[in-house]
């Protein structure tokens, strides 16, 4: 049985399922760190004794983060069109089913390897943070600031480990559909990257949050 | 109407308040039910299959189901805007002066209901969690000099009838609810939330104070007493209980 | 599968309930031939322990809210008959479609394995409030907190999958108001699973931190239990788990509703042979519930100390909300009007769906004025009104359903007299059951009591009720043998019928292998001038 619309577009949406799905899971998404940060919300607000945070945590090792994982989806968004050139050109050749030579893929081994590197080095500052946190007897439950920081970066943090794994597989076995059908390849990383970047995003709001403010 | 619902009596100033608005929601519901009812059935006799063989692709013309729909909204909004929320409003917004009420504190725990009275000076003691102990639930601590003449009871609501009575609530541990049926009394105890609630008792009697919110395994027995007496029995209580606090 | 094991979950919570109601009728007293099975941790010498108690009545609603209607209504009516009735292949993510099943499968066998676990399931009510969930012992709530995180990830993937295929899978021709009413009440039903169930994951997440990793975001300061100071950093908020619980379960009061709606639109304009009263109305309505269901939900909480101005806001809220559930009764019992009624054994549950979610929505009037709250809040009344949703409600357009559609699944019908047994015993079993609670509710005896208030001098005059309400829920059970019975035995040998059994119009009862494509409006009932009195949706202009 053949679901229809998973690689073409369906022309009075303007959607494939699966752009049109993920946009659906990061709604829910967005809804669950919007929890959290209302969350916290309450609880700065109801309590006095609030610590202040810049002093708490590591603010050059967090922007040093924010910086790896901006480049990452950068280098992502470059994986994805180093694609695209080759899609379009199969296409105004003209050529039907799977292309007779097989079409580049160094620039996106490149750029997604790069990407997977630079979310492994996000992860590697994290731990970094946390060992330091760790050793000076910081807790989560030292304080509701330092439990809201644990959780939310952890969180985010298995949000990015999340990525990597699907990243990986784009890289490595899922790569076969590159040359079976490049177009759904193609639509492939396209929607991992746009989950890619919500995650730089949420990113983007915890940290001033959780450091800055 | 009131008599058919069988609320417990009606013994504070703002229960017949609450009950009045009780009694025209319920005619509200009587009303619609009724009206949806007698329709409905009317309509599954009429239109059944051997009655009507033959279904109008129409169906009902004309607009009175959007002036009923309209009435349903009126009456609702008449209900809140005249009767429910000026209600609330002077639960929670009219305090009446600590001057002219009898003020108690009141500490829900896992399963009784500590009952505080400033006594004489009119002033709470001091409390603390390093003094919480078998004999002293509340961690009153009797050093303090407003607390000499504190009295202190497990369970038992002592108040005088016809003066405005102010109950400050609080939890040692879970979220409790400190009801007062015949009062019309009712309110989440939360941790680490005090709040007041306030009402004035217009007949004597005793009764139970009641938990209303699942707090644990013993909440069907977290049950507490409540009396309302005459000025002077209430005096005559309170100075037995200071005698009592002058024998050690 | 979802039809089948969600089935199988609504049997167990409901038999949870029946040795709660043994309680409630005969407190104390030993629980005749089951008791001594439970253990003795549990019920020594077959009478429940309190402990016991809490467990049944929090694992009572978890598991017929979250493992047994909305799995039934979402997951199995959802499934099947979405596609089919917007004529698409299959749903949009069939693989996500079978992952959100395991992960339903899997949160399930978590919730029921912790009844196994020392201590017990979790027995601090579904609604779970903090502290007390918080600090409760024993791994069962930590178990409940991973249950449902894993069944709020079933539901998310649900929920993707629903939109998604409702939007772009739709047949051609099937414009958005061509859509049955069904289809509208899943699409609405998904967009509230996945907005508002995110805040439950995100409460799970941090109670599963306050009582693993020690934090306390729910903890406040100064807290002493059993007579002994906590030792946690305190600073938390009691009432955060609240607002976060009941931000998901407003909305989810509707995810049970909807579908039932849905299930019932269908099949009143099918069996009074007549298009639906006000169709388009009815979308709106549907559209407006959705939206407003996520700013109603204080309403659970106006004794928690909230003003006057906070108050009146979700008091409007409330009372607005019923605006549009009232249209949509109103064109469901008004779509009667004009009809040729047929009382089929599906048509029997689906009107009695009208008057019994009459009565429960017009009962959550006092309760939703903060004022007649008052005396009113977590008692029995409470408990009435909302099982007056669910069960002769919800549940009846369940059956409904199950007896409409059983013929499209299997190709053969189910026995009729079983069915009407099954009917006429249900209803008035439910209605002995639920209609004493608002008398006990309004004498103010409250919900969750092991000895069902026995000790309580108000609850003296209204507490003999128990015992009928609890031999109508025994029998109710009995009557619930009829269902099963006929459900087995028509599989193997219901009459056989062709594939449009009940002459209807929506697409699922389209002859196998035609092109699917939709001419016209989904209900074209006794159109004047067509040779039959259903024209459907599918079938080519001439």
């Amino acid at each position: 049985m053949i679901v229809p619309y998973t690689t073409d577009v369906r022309p009075d949406t303007g959607l494939t399922n699966p752009k049109l799905g993920i946009w659906l899971f990061l709604a829910s998404e967005v809804m669950l760190f919007g929890s959290l940060f209302s969350a916290y919300a309450l609880l700065r607000s109801g309590d006095p004794a609030w610590p202040d945070q810049s002093t708490v945590v590591n603010v050059p090792l967090a922007t040093l983060n924010t910086i790896v994982l901006i480049s990452s989806s950068v280098t992502m968004v470059l994986a994805w069109a180093s694609l695209t050139p080759a899609l379009a050109s199969r296409v105004t050749t003209g050529k039907a089913g799977a292309p007779a030579t097989p079409l580049p893929l160094g620039r996106y081994r490149l750029f997604m390897g790069l990407t997977l590197l630079l979310g492994a080095v996000f992860l590697c500052i994290k731990a970094v943070e946390y060992s330091d946190k760790f050793s000076h007897g910081l807790l989560p439950s030292t304080n509701n600031f330092l439990g809201l920081y644990f959780t939310m970066t952890g969180l985010h943090a298995l949000h990015v480990i999340g990525g990597m794994i699907v990243n990986a597989y784009l890289l490595g076995p899922g790569l076969k559909m590159w040359s079976s059908a490049p177009q759904r390849f193609a639509n492939r990383v396209e929607v991992a990257g746009i989950y890619w970047h919500f995650v730089d995003v949420v990113w983007i709001f915890l940290f001033p949050v959780l450091y800055l403010l | 109407m009131l008599e058919w619902l069988g609320m417990p009596v009606a013994a504070s100033a703002h229960a017949g308040q609450v009950d009045f608005i009780m009694v025209l929601v319920h005619w509200l519901m009587l009303v619609l039910f009724v009206g949806w009812s007698a329709f409905f059935f009317y309509v599954l006799v009429r239109f059944r299959r051997r009655a009507n063989p033959v279904a109008t692709h129409a169906g009902l013309q004309g607009s009175w189901s959007t002036w009923v729909e309209g009435g349903v909204l009126v009456a609702e909004v008449a209900l809140l805007a005249f009767f429910s929320i000026p209600a609330w409003s002077a639960r929670v917004d009219a305090f009446p002066a600590e001057t002219q009420s009898t003020v108690v504190r009141v500490v829900a725990e896992q399963y009784a209901w500590n009952v505080h009275y400033p006594g004489a000076d009119g002033r709470f003691g001091r409390t603390t969690l390093q003094l919480l102990g078998p004999d002293n639930p509340l961690g009153l601590d009797r050093a303090d000099p407003t607390a000499k003449d504190d009295i202190t009871t497990i369970n038992q609501l002592y108040l005088p009838v016809d003066k405005p009575v102010i109950v400050h609530l609080s939890s040692k541990d879970m979220i409790h609810s400190f009801a007062l049926p015949q009062m019309r009394v009712k309110q989440d105890v939360i941790p680490g939330i005090p709040q007041p609630v306030w009402f004035t008792p217009r007949q004597t009697g005793q009764w139970e104070i009641a938990c209303s919110q699942l707090c644990g395994l013993g909440h069907y027995r977290m049950r507490g007493f409540y009396t309302i007496q005459t000025q002077a029995e209430y005096d005559a209580w309170l100075a037995e209980e200071t005698a009592l606090l002058a024998t050690p | 599968m979802y039809a089948v094991t969600s089935l199988l979950f609504l049997l167990v919570g409901f038999l949870l309930i029946l040795v709660i109601r043994w309680q409630l009728a005969y407190p104390g007293e030993p629980l005749p031939f089951l008791g001594e099975l439970f253990g003795v941790a549990n019920a020594p010498g077959g009478i429940i322990l309190p402990e016991f108690y809490n467990q049944l009545g929090a694992m009572h609603g978890t598991i017929m809210v979250f493992l047994g209607v909305v799995p039934l209504a979402v997951g199995a009516f959802g499934n099947y008959i979405v596609p089919l009735q917007i004529g698409a292949p299959d749903m949009a993510f069939p693989r996500l479609n079978l992952a959100s099943y395991w992960f339903y499968l899997a949160g399930g066998i978590v919730m029921l394995v912790s009844f196994f676990v020392p201590g017990g399931a979790a027995n601090n009510g579904w609604t779970s409030y903090a502290p007390l969930s918080d600090l409760a012992p024993g791994m069962g709530q930590t178990l409940w907190l991973g249950g449902m995180g894993l069944l709020i990830f079933s539901s998310l993937l649900g929920a993707v999958n629903f939109i998604t295929t409702i939007i772009q899978l739709r047949a051609p021709g099937l414009t958005w108001f061509r859509l049955p009413f069904f289809v509208w009440s899943q699409f609405i039903t998904s967009f509230l699973l996945l907005l508002a169930f995110p805040a439950l994951q995100a409460a799970a997440i941090l109670q599963a931190m306050d009582r693993l990793a020690g934090t306390s975001f729910f903890l406040p300061s100064g807290l002493a239990v059993a007579g002994q100071a906590l030792n946690v950093a305190g600073a938390g908020n009691a009432l955060l788990w609240q607002h976060l619980f009941w931000f998901l379960a407003h909305p989810e009061v509707y995810v049970l509703i909807l579908p039932a709606m849905g299930i019932v639109a269908e099949i009143i304009a099918n069996n009074t042979r007549k298009p639906l009263w006000g169709y388009r109305l009815m979308v709106y309505s549907v559209f407006v519930l959705g939206f407003l269901s996520f700013i109603v939900w204080a309403h659970h909480m106006f004794l928690t100390g909230m003003g006057t101005t906070i108050s009146a806001f979700f008091q409007a809220t409330t009372m607005i909300i019923s605006i549009p559930s009232v249209v949509i009764l109103s064109s469901l019992i008004l779509s009667l009007y004009g009809g040729s009624i047929r009382f089929t054994s599906p048509m029997l549950f689906a009107l009695a769906f009208l008057p019994m979610f009459g009565i429960g929505g017009l009962t959550g009037l006092p309760l939703g004025l903060a004022t007649t709250d008052i005396p009113l809040h977590d008692t029995n009344y409470v408990v009435g009104h909302f099982h007056y949703l669910v069960a002769p409600g919800t549940i009846f357009a369940l059956f409904a359903g199950i007896y409409y559609w059983f013929p499209r699944v299997t190709g053969r019908m189910m026995n009729d007299t079983l069915a009407r047994i099954h009917f006429v015993g249900s209803l008035i079993c439910m209605n002995v059951i639920f209609m004493p609670m608002f008398i006990q509710g309004l004498a103010g005896v409250n919900r969750r009591l092991w000895d069902g208030g026995a000790s309580y001098e108000h609850a003296q005059g209204v507490l003999a009720l128990n015992i009928p309400m609890s031999h109508a829920a025994f029998t109710l059970g009995f009557f619930q043998l009829f269902f099963i019975v006929n459900l087995f035995v028509s599989v193997k040998r219901g009459r056989k019928v062709d594939a449009n059994p009940w002459q209807a119009t929506t697409l699922e009862w389209s002859p196998a292998g035609a092109p699917l494509r939709a001419y016209r409006d989904p209900y074209e009932y006794s159109v004047p001038g067509a040779l039959t009195d259903f024209t459907p949706q599918g079938e080519a202009k001439p």
